[in-house]
């Protein structure tokens, strides 16, 4: 099977907020997702999903520049936000990251206080507001406001995983970005802490446009309104699996009447 | 027919040469562990032991006086005191700031990997010189160069005690530039390891909420791992007023008390080493009340450096 290509477009009429231009990304010569092609509406859920391996947490690291992070990854292809070029030379990755927060796999809060989670990405990103509204407003948004309220200044890590990852949401609302990348992140959580982020991200989306990594198929369609299906194939004569986009499309269809063989037999669990 | 329990535990019945190794390898581990605990307790008695005489002797004065006279067995060490303290603190302000940002500047991205790899080596490469050699290099080299630079210092600074005396070849600044050197791999290896291990969620945290790198080295990274980079500090600290050899080359050896950092001084490790050969009586007491001083010294620094890392460091 050689695809190596599948562009998806949403229908005309939305706004594009971020998209992928041909990307390939590779780590040290090695290939792990190549030729994708993308556009991510505005104000929506967007799920990717996929098997593991198949280099979707590497395309969502690679929209707000956090795969610079690791030595020898290079991207090609263009990453298109609001017009511009994310890996143009002159644009600056600090700058993009404070417009597309992200939300990693491991609830990862600062070891500080619960306020000073809050307060150090906000006062970095320059608010000059009242810090003490700006924490109460992040941490309810995030739905864990009720948790902390009382014990602001105990360390973040003293709270349970779950109230940890809301933490770190409440974290990158208070950056006010635009965008806000997930990285599975409710693969360590317990069901309970899980519904309580998926109800936050309802929430949340009618302020931010969201992109979501899920292992949890249930979630994807939960929480997503397109879902993006990755997989991964073996290179001709390389040594590793090389990622591709198969089918993007609203999440409704994707789940229900996929036009590709691969999502078909991912959806209903008949993969490998 | 039911199978009798007792059978399925005579199954599982350990012989009993098997627990008696457990037992030995328990002993044995004991025994390791407890060998530098007495070893440590052994050399302080002894010290202390050895330096009773010239406490009875002297006392107190011992630490405030710098008259050290053998022919009238009048002995105060106060110009070594004085000289272990400022040489090897002034070394650590000079030695710390460029060992800890030697290791930022190798650990965090700021050059490609191969050229930070290098330098990295070049810094344990710095360890490896004898510290005899390094004394040499101090006489011959580095003191001569350094003088004019010293000399204007006097010239210029004359009315600070600290720089009140013209430099007339060995003394303390060179044996604490020395001293820089000796240490600098120290911290730079250790700070580089501790910045290594900060978990590489915390550093996506910082970036992820768009830090810059300063903000995120100043604000996560480093606070995240200041209890490693004190311990080598420390250890540095340790090595600075132990080191014998080459501060002994190049500082002067003298025991006429000055402020004065261009001048010609002394410190215990320096005086022990000088002096144990040809002493006797009280003397031999007194380099024991010295060396008693001394441990007491590095172990009153340690305790502080725990204290400070205590209130500093941020637990992930």
């Amino acid at each position: 099977m050689t695809v190596s290509a599948t562009t998806a477009t949403p229908t005309t009429g939305e706004e594009i907020c971020l998209s992928l231009e041909n990307v390939s990304i590779s780590y040290g010569g090695e290939e792990a997702v190549r030729n994708v092609y993308c556009a991510i509406p505005r104000g929506q859920v967007t799920a990717f999903i996929g098997p593991s391996g198949c280099g979707k947490s590497t395309v969502l690291r690679a929209l707000n520049r956090m795969n610079d992070l690791i030595d020898n990854c290079t991207l090609s292809g263009r990453v298109v936000f609001d017009g511009a070029d994310l890996y143009h030379p002159g644009v600056d990755p600090v700058e993009v990251r404070r417009r597309i927060g992200m939300v990693f796999q491991q609830p990862n809060p600062f070891p500080k206080s619960i306020y000073e989670n809050i307060a150090f990405g906000a006062r970095i990103n320059g608010y000059t507001g009242d810090m003490d509204e700006l924490v109460e407003r992040s941490l309810r948004q995030a739905a864990v406001w009720d948790e902390c309220k009382d014990k602001l200044n105990e360390s973040g890590c003293s709270l349970s995983g779950g109230q940890q990852q809301r933490l770190c949401i409440a974290r990158t609302i208070a950056i006010q970005p635009e965008v806000i990348l997930m990285d599975e992140p409710c693969s360590a959580l317990d069901p309970i802490s899980t519904l309580k982020i998926e109800e936050t991200m309802h929430e949340l989306k009618k302020t931010f446009t969201i992109v979501i990594v899920t292992h949890n198929m249930q979630q994807a369609v939960r929480v997503s309104d397109r879902t993006a299906f990755f997989n991964a194939e073996a290179q001709e004569g390389g040594s590793g699996k090389v990622g591709y986009l198969v089918e993007f499309n609203e999440t409704d269809k994707i789940f229900n009447s996929p036009t590709q063989q691969a999502t078909y037999d991912y959806v209903s669990g008949r993969f490998g | 027919m039911p199978i009798d329990p007792n059978d399925l535990y005579r199954l599982r019945r350990r012989p009993p040469s098997e627990k008696q190794l457990d037992t030995g390898f328990h002993w044995l581990t004991v025994l390791t562990a407890s060998t530098v605990a007495i070893v440590l307790v052994l050399i302080l008695a002894i010290v202390f032991h050895g330096s009773l005489e010239s406490m009875g002797l002297y006392g107190w004065r011992f630490l405030v006086t710098s008259n050290w006279n053998p022919v009238d067995d009048e002995y105060g060490a106060l110009t070594a005191i004085y000289g272990t303290m400022v040489t090897s603190l002034v070394s650590l302000l000079i030695a710390v700031p460029l060992g800890v940002g030697t290791a930022i500047f190798i650990t965090e991205r700021f050059i490609p990997r191969p050229l930070r790899e290098m330098i990295g080596l070049m810094v344990e490469l710095l360890a490896a010189i004898p510290s005899v050699v390094l004394g040499l290099w101090a006489i011959f080299v580095l003191e001569p160069a350094l003088r004019p630079f010293l000399t204007w210092l006097h010239f210029t600074f004359k009315d600070i005690p600290l720089f009140s005396t013209q430099p007339l070849g060995p003394g303390m600044t060179p044996a604490i530039l020395v001293l820089v050197v000796m240490i600098l791999p120290i911290i730079t290896a250790i700070s580089r390891d501790s910045l290594n291990q900060v978990p590489i969620r915390l550093r996506q945290a910082a970036y992820g909420v768009g830090s810059t790198q300063w903000s995120a080295i100043l604000h996560v990274i480093l606070p995240a791992s200041i209890s490693g980079i004190v311990g080598g500090v420390m250890l540095a600290l340790g090595r600075a007023m132990g080191e014998t050899m080459a501060v002994t080359m190049i500082i002067g050896n003298s025991n006429n008390f000055s402020w004065s950092l261009l001048a010609p001084g002394n410190t215990i490790a320096a005086m022990l080493a000088n002096q144990f050969g040809e002493a006797d009586g009280s003397q031999v007491s007194s380099l024991m009340y010295a060396a008693f001083v001394l441990i007491l010294l590095t172990l009153v620094v340690n305790i502080l450096a725990q204290l400070i890392v205590k209130r500093l460091s941020l637990k992930y």
